[in-house]
C-alpha cells in the first residue's frame, strides 16, 4: 500500500466519519419533535414516494427547470457507480478496476460522460437562470443573504465536480493513447476525446500530473461536498425520500383532530364526570402545550419537512397571502423552522439552557405571517417534495389561540358568537331556519 | 335574482325532527350551514337549491335550529376546542337521528363534515351540492335546459375546500356544461386555482397588511376570462367575488351565481 493509497483511505474515512457525526445530529433533532403515526398504509406510501421523490412528477408542473433537474439528479446518481470504482482504485492502488467488464465498461463510461456534460450544462443553466433572470421567487428577502450563497454554491460545486471528471478522463484517455504504464486501454470517451488537445505536446510525467491532480479534485470534492449537504438545502437529495414517504396522504382538508382536546372535550360534555377529579396522575408527565411555541412542540415529520425544503419556493409563489404583499411565505415558516432547530441543537450540544433562546414564535415567525394563511392549500400542493407548511402555521395559530387567547379581535367575537349562537355572526339561533318563510 | 312573487305554491322545508315524529327518514339530509343560514346572499342559495329538491320531489329535510355551526372557521383559526365542541353536539344531533348522508352546499362544512367528524364519531356520507345535482341529472331525475345560459361564456372558481381540499374539480364543470353554456377557464384553475381569501377564518377579519386583497386578485383572473358569469360552489367565494367584481366596478358585465341558483333559474324554479 502506497502513501497516496494511505492519504487516500485517511480521507475516506474522515469524510464518512464526519458525515455520520452530522447525519446523527440531524436525526437527534428530528426526533426532538413530537410523535406522529405514519406507520400506515404502507404500500401507498412506498407508491408516494416512488412517484413523487424518484418519479419526480411534481417538479415536471414547470416543464424546463423539471427537466434540467431530472438530467441532474439522474446524472448525478448514475455517475456514483463511478465513484465507487474511484473508491475501489483509490484504497487499492488499481485503476479502472472495472474494465474487466469490456463493451459493458465501455457503455458505463460512455454514458457517465454524456451525463456528465449535460449535468454541467444543466448547473451552468441554472447558474444563469438563478443570477440573471431575476425570477421572483429567487428575489425574495427569505433567499437573500446565505441561502443564495448556499443555492449558488451547489451549481458551482457541481460544475466544478463534472469539469474535474472529464478533465481527469481526458488526461487518462491521452495517457492511454501515449501507452502508458498503468493506463489500460479501456472504456470509450465521447466527450474527453474533444478534450485531448490540451494535452498536446505535454510529456507523459506532466499529462500523469494532471490526470492524478483531476482524479484527487474529483473524489475529494465529492467527499467535501458529502459532508456539505447537513450545512445546505441540498440535504434534499437524501430527505426528499423519508420526506414523501411520511407524508400526508389524507385529503389535503382533513386537518387533525387534536387528541388531547378530544378527551377534555369528552370530559366537558360527559354529564357524569366529576369536574373536580384530580387528574390521572400517570398521564401527567406526558402534558403537553397545545399547539406549537418552539420547534420541540412540532411533531418530527414537520422537523423532517424543515430539513428536507430545497428553499424553491414553489409554495410561495402560489400563495395568495405572498403574492398580495402579506408577509407570509411558507418557504419562509420552513426555513425558519430549520433555523431554530439548528440552534436549537447546537445549544444542546453546547450544553446551554434552552430557556434564553428565541423560540420559533416571535423569534422567528412572526404572529403577523400565521395570521395571513387562508389555509388555501396551494403551498401543500405546489411542493414538489410534499412539505406541508400548513400544518406549521395551524400549530402555532392553536398555540396563540388556546394558550395565549392572542387572536385577532374579530376572531375572538367569532369564538364567542359560536359559542353563544352557534354561527360566527350574531344572529340568534332560533332565527336559523328562517330563511324558509321567504320561500 | 328575482323569483316570481305570485307563485303562492309554497315550499314545505321539513325538519328531521318533524320526519322523526312521522317514523320517517330522509334521502339526505340537507346541511344549510351558518352561512346559508344567515348571510342574505348566502340564503338565496340555499332557497335556490331548495327549490331543485322539491321540483324533483327528492326526499330531503333540515335540522333547523339543531343545526350548530360546523366548526369549520374556529378550528381553521386554532381554537380546536370550539371546534371539538361544536363537532361532537353536532355529532350527538346527528347520531340521533341516524342520519347517513349529507349534502352540503358550503365546501367548508362538506370538508369538515367529511373529513374530521369521522375521528370524533361521526361517520355519514358527506356530498357537495354539486356532486348531487350532478348525479340527480346523471340519473335523469333531474333535466336541465340551458334556458337564459345556453352559449354563455361561464368561468368557474375553484372553491379551496372543495378543489384542492377534496379534489373535487369535475362535478361543477359538468354542470356548466349541461347548462349548454362555454366553460372558460382562468389561467389559475383546479389544482392551480387561487383562494378568494376568505378561507382559515380570514372572512371574519380585516386582511393583514399587504399590497392588494386577495379577492381582488383572484377577481382580475376572472374578468380576464371575460366570462359574463362567474361560478361559484361556496358562499364564501361568493361573497369574495361579488365584493371584488364591485370593487372593479364590473356589476353590469359580470355576475357572480352559484350553480343551484343558475340550474335553478334555467328551469324557471
Ligand atoms: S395555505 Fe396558507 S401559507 Fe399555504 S399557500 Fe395558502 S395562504 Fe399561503
Ligand atoms: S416547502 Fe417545498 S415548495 Fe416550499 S420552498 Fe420548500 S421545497 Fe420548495
Amino acid at each position: 500500500m502506497g502513501i497516496s493509497n494511505l492519504i487516500f483511505a485517511l480521507s475516506l474515512v474522515t469524510a464518512i466519519f464526519l458525515f455520520r457525526r452530522n447525519v446523527l445530529k440531524i436525526k437527534r433533532n428530528i426526533f426532538l419533535g413530537r410523535d406522529v403515526n405514519r406507520s400506515d398504509q404502507s404500500f401507498l406510501r412506498w407508491k408516494t414516494m416512488a412517484r413523487v421523490a424518484l418519479g419526480q412528477t411534481k417538479m415536471m408542473v414547470k416543464p424546463i427547470a423539471g427537466f434540467l433537474h431530472v438530467i441532474v439528479y439522474a446524472g448525478f446518481v448514475i455517475i456514483n457507480i463511478e465513484v465507487l470504482e474511484i473508491i475501489i482504485d483509490g484504497l487499492f492502488g488499481t485503476h479502472r478496476v472495472f474494465s474487466f467488464l469490456g463493451v459493458f465498461y465501455d457503455f458505463l463510461i460512455a454514458s457517465f460522460e454524456i451525463l456528465a456534460l449535460l449535468v454541467l450544462l444543466a448547473c451552468v443553466l441554472f447558474f444563469i437562470r438563478r443570477n440573471g433572470l431575476r425570477l421572483k421567487r429567487f428575489a425574495a428577502k427569505e433567499v437573500s443573504g446565505w441561502p443564495k450563497t448556499d443555492a449558488n454554491l451547489i451549481l458551482v460545486f457541481e460544475v466544478l465536480l463534472m469539469g474535474a471528471f472529464l478533465l481527469m478522463q481526458g488526461a487518462d484517455l491521452a495517457l492511454q493513447k501515449m501507452g502508458t504504464a498503468y493506463y489500460v486501454e479501456a472504456g470509450s470517451y465521447p466527450v474527453s476525446s474533444y478534450l485531448l488537445f490540451l494535452f498536446e505536446g505535454m510529456s507523459e510525467s506532466s499529462v500523469i500530473l494532471f490526470e492524478r491532480f483531476f482524479w484527487w479534485v474529483h473524489i475529494l470534492g465529492i467527499f467535501a461536498f458529502l459532508n456539505y449537504l447537513p450545512y445546505s438545502k441540498h440535504l434534499h437529495i437524501v430527505l426528499a425520500f423519508p420526506n414523501t414517504y411520511y407524508s400526508n396522504l389524507k385529503a389535503k382538508g382533513a386537518f387533525t383532530n387534536m387528541d388531547s382536546v378530544t378527551q377534555e372535550v369528552k370530559l366537558m360534555l360527559d354529564p357524569d364526570a366529576d369536574p373536580y377529579a384530580t387528574p390521572d396522575p400517570d398521564s401527567s408527565d406526558d402534558i403537553q402545550r397545545f399547539g406549537a411555541k418552539d420547534v420541540t412542540d412540532l411533531n418530527w415529520v414537520q422537523l423532517m419537512n424543515a430539513y428536507s425544503c430545497t428553499e424553491c419556493g414553489r409554495c410561495t409563489s402560489e400563495c395568495p397571502a405572498n403574492q398580495t404583499g402579506k408577509l407570509l411565505s411558507p418557504r419562509k415558516i420552513m426555513m425558519d423552522t430549520r433555523d431554530r432547530l439548528e440552534t436549537y441543537g447546537a445549544e444542546i450540544d453546547a450544553g446551554d439552557d434552552q430557556e434564553n433562546q428565541r423560540p420559533l414564535l416571535d423569534g422567528y415567525i412572526s404572529r403577523e405571517e400565521l395570521w395571513a394563511c387562508t389555509t388555501c392549500n396551494a403551498c401543500t400542493d405546489a411542493c414538489p417534495i410534499n412539505i406541508d407548511p400548513l400544518s406549521i402555521i395551524l400549530d402555532m395559530r392553536r398555540y396563540l389561540v388556546m394558550e395565549e387567547s392572542a387572536a385577532p379581535n374579530e376572531l375572538n367575537m367569532v369564538f364567542t358568537n359560536i359559542e353563544n349562537n352557534g354561527a360566527p355572526w350574531q344572529f340568534s339561533a332560533a332565527d336559523r331556519l328562517k330563511w324558509k318563510d321567504e320561500l | 335574482m328575482n323569483y316570481d312573487m305570485n307563485d303562492v305554491k309554497k315550499i314545505h322545508v321539513p325538519t328531521m325532527a318533524e320526519l322523526m315524529a312521522k317514523g320517517e327518514q330522509p334521502d339526505v339530509l340537507f346541511w344549510v350551514g351558518c352561512a346559508g343560514s344567515f348571510d342574505d346572499r348566502a340564503k338565496k342559495i340555499t332557497k335556490a337549491f331548495v327549490k331543485i329538491l322539491n321540483h324533483i320531489n327528492y326526499k330531503f329535510a333540515v335540522l333547523g335550529t339543531e343545526e350548530s355551526c360546523s366548526g369549520d372557521p374556529a378550528k381553521r383559526a386554532g381554537n380546536e376546542f370550539l371546534f371539538q365542541m361544536q363537532a361532537m353536539a353536532n355529532i350527538e344531533v346527528m347520531n340521533a337521528y341516524e342520519v347517513k348522508r349529507i349534502v352540503t352546499t358550503c365546501p367548508h362544512c362538506f370538508n369538515t363534515l367529511k373529513n374530521e367528524y369521522p375521528d370524533l364519531g361521526g361517520h355519514y356520507e358527506v356530498v357537495h351540492h354539486t356532486q348531487l345535482l350532478q348525479s340527480l341529472i346523471d340519473e335523469g331525475r333531474l333535466t336541465v335546459e340551458g334556458g337564459a345560459y345556453k352559449g354563455k361564456k361561464i368561468t368557474f372558481h375553484d372553491p379551496c375546500y372543495l378543489g384542492r381540499a377534496n379534489e373535487v374539480y369535475d362535478a361543477p364543470r359538468t354542470l356548466i356544461e349541461k347548462l349548454d353554456a362555454e366553460l372558460v377557464e382562468m389561467k389559475r384553475c383546479k389544482s392551480k386555482g387561487l383562494c378568494c381569501g376568505a378561507g382559515g377564518a380570514q372572512m371574519f377579519k380585516e386582511p393583514e397588511k399587504g399590497a392588494k386583497d386577495v379577492n381582488i386578485e383572484r377577481t382580475e383572473d376572472a374578468i380576464e376570462t371575460s366570462a359574463e358569469i362567474i361560478a361559484t360552489g361556496c358562499p364564501f367565494c361568493n361573497t369574495m367575488m361579488t365584493d371584488g367584481v364591485k370593487n372593479k366596478e364590473k356589476e353590469e358585465q359580470v355576475k357572480v351565481l352559484d350553480l343551484a341558483e343558475m340550474i335553478a333559474q334555467a328551469n324557471d324554479l
